[in-house]
């Protein structure tokens, strides 16, 4: 007798991003999920696809002065500067803790020159507990390293090409949509060597106080984020889709499981939660379950039915 | 630490612009210390997009409302009518669903029981001396040190009296209590105890001043600084303060929501800190 499909059958959520398998496609935005440690008492982190951490240096940064944040409508702007403990604090006091949980461990990081982003890379090459790395050359907020990088299409190609003769993990690189054709820049990340591209960071962004007629932000300008990029980043995600073939990780102003769908759909294999964890803790975990529950209505048995499946 | 999905007890005006909210949270009382607090979601739906933090006042049990329902614990917030958050936060009602994370932070330090405790509370910077209060008089004879603009600046001196505190009010305006800042009342009462420990929470100008006056006088004293936030949970770097050994070369930033709010006056470096410290740009 043909067995009729339950409805209660849940669905495959598994993917594999780079080559790292995941339970689910949900991870954490970096800079916005700490170093894990943070959001225990909310979230079992065995519960998401992907952990991924603060951006690291090689050696601590200090970040930038306050004020760091500014809420804006729907959204926030930041310009923490990077603030973080350096890989030598990492290795010894963060890793020990994550490789306590059985999910993978995606370590961020940047450099302040090409250089830096080399003697990184290669020194998280060696370490065990980490199952990949996100290639920063987006953020807005440090004058050297970061978006200088990420903004010229052989400036990442030749800083991806040597964290890529560095290193045999997993390499993520993170895009910055501050720029003319993202796609541009995402073709030559994958032709140096990348294999996933996450997209978007934050989109630059200013706001003043109208009574002392200040910028909000000690640093002037920040990275906006929040649902109030969310449409600039489903068209950016969508646009990498069509021009590369390595998987994309969308990010920007995901709050709900509406929200992860439409990046799936746009043709993201995986979606990072960011600016929402700080809304709401246990938010990562609502969104696994909403994405459930949708497959689950719609009959969907496997997530990749949903990914990439724009209709036009 | 949780967080919970909750309703209102009451919120009420209590004075023109200040509020007194009661949540209902099962379980928080037993977690929370003096000097910590809790992140507030003001509304399910976005803006505003960030939650607010609001220093804990106190928290308690009220008897069950018919036989064989449970008691309900609660938490008590007093909050300022500041902007677009407390602007919704004022039109909620017994009965509305709200969230709340916490308890979060490093609350107040324990310290030798016999000295004579001396808090310093400016405007809605009471907050979160009202539960130290109620732990210091079991051991100390505590005062508390008012100030406020205006008499309406002046918030639950009474509950304060009811727990066996010596209370002293001054006024910018001298619409209550003495004419003047309290910074002088604290003065004069550091000459008569000089062996009291400080407990401050107030506008970092009002801060400043008492750290000044502590420090030259060799007495010991915690402050409560108030941050603006977005997580509240130390993973953002949003609302830091430099620390004592802060330097241009080696930075020393902590997290006002997790190494403070309460610091120990020495931890902090004041003469780098100014306005913007343990600030942000504002809310939406």
């Amino acid at each position: 007798m043909a067995m009729k499909k339950l409805s209660n059958t849940r669905p495959n959520m598994a993917v594999e991003v780079a080559g790292i398998q995941m339970r689910n496609p949900i991870m954490p935005a970096s800079g916005t999920f700490g170093y894990g440690e943070e959001y225990t008492p909310f979230i079992d982190l065995n519960r998401l696809g992907a952990v991924v951490t603060k951006g690291l240096s090689l050696k601590p940064k200090a970040g930038n002065a306050m004020p760091r944040i500014a809420e804006t409508t729907s959204g926030m702007l930041n310009a923490i500067g990077l603030q973080n403990v350096g890989v030598d604090a990492f290795i010894r006091d963060k890793i020990p803790f994550l490789s306590r949980f059985d999910t993978p461990v995606i370590v961020n990081f940047f450099g302040n020159t090409l250089d830096e982003y080399g003697e990184v890379a290669a020194r998280l090459n060696d370490l065990p507990g980490i199952a990949g790395v996100e290639l920063n050359i987006s953020c807005p907020n440090v004058k050297a390293g970061g978006i200088v990088f990420g903004t010229d299409p052989s400036a990442a190609s030749e800083v991806v090409a040597l964290v890529r003769s560095k290193l045999q993990k997993p390499l993520i690189v993170k895009l910055t949509p501050n720029v003319t054709d993202i796609s541009v820049i995402a073709r030559a990340v994958e032709e140096a060597g990348a294999d996933a591209i996450c997209c978007i960071n934050t989109l630059t962004g200013m706001s003043i106080d109208i009574r002392t007629r200040k910028p909000r932000l000690a640093n002037m300008t920040g990275g906006l984020s929040g649902p109030a990029i969310r449409p600039v980043a489903v068209r950016m995600v969508y646009q990498v889709a069509q021009h590369v073939k390595i998987p994309v990780i969308g990010v920007g102003g995901i709050v709900n499981a509406m929200d992860a769908l439409e990046f799936l759909i746009a043709g993201a294999t995986a979606v990072q939660v960011g600016t929402a964890n700080f809304v709401d803790p246990t938010a990562m975990i609502s969104i696994i379950e909403g994405v459930e529950a949708f497959c689950l209505d719609e009959g969907i048995e496997d997530i990749h039915q949903v990914i990439g499946s724009l209709q036009l | 630490m949780q967080n919970y999905k909750t309703i209102i007890l009451s919120n009420q005006e209590i004075s023109p612009g200040y509020f007194r909210m009661r949540i209902l949270a099962p379980g928080f009382g037993a977690q929370a210390r003096s000097g910590q607090f809790l992140m507030f979601r003001v509304q399910r739906s976005l803006p505003p997009l960030l939650r607010r933090p609001f220093g804990i006042f106190r928290v308690g049990v009220l008897p069950p409302d018919c036989e064989g329902m449970e008691p309900k614990e609660f938490v008590e917030i007093l909050y300022k009518v500041v902007g677009s958050g407390t602007g919704i936060m004022c039109e909620l009602h017994g009965g509305d669903h709200v969230e709340l994370l916490g308890p979060l932070g490093t609350g107040f330090f324990s310290s030798a029981p016999k000295k004579e405790k001396i808090l310093v509370g400016g405007g809605i910077g009471l907050v979160p001396l009202y539960m130290l209060a109620s732990e210091l008089v079991e051991q100390s004879s505590v005062r508390l040190l008012m100030g406020g603009r205006t008499r309406d600046d002046i918030l639950a001196v009474t509950e304060f009296e009811r727990l066996g505190v010596e209370t002293y009010v001054s006024t910018d305006d001298g619409s209550l209590g003495e004419e003047g800042l309290v910074t002088e009342v604290l003065k004069r009462k550091l000459v008569k105890y000089r062996d009291a420990e400080v407990y401050a929470c107030g506008p970092m100008p009002m801060l400043k001043a008492v750290r000044d006056i502590c420090y030259n006088r060799g007495v010991a004293l915690q402050v409560s600084l108030e941050a603006h936030m977005a997580c509240g949970v130390g993973a953002c770097l949003g609302c830091v303060v430099k620390g004592a050994a802060h330097t241009e070369e080696t930075p020393q930033y902590l997290c006002c929501c997790k190494a403070g709010p309460v610091f120990k006056a020495e931890s902090l470096d004041w003469g780098k800190i100014d306005s913007d410290d343990a600030s942000c740009g504002g809310y939406a």
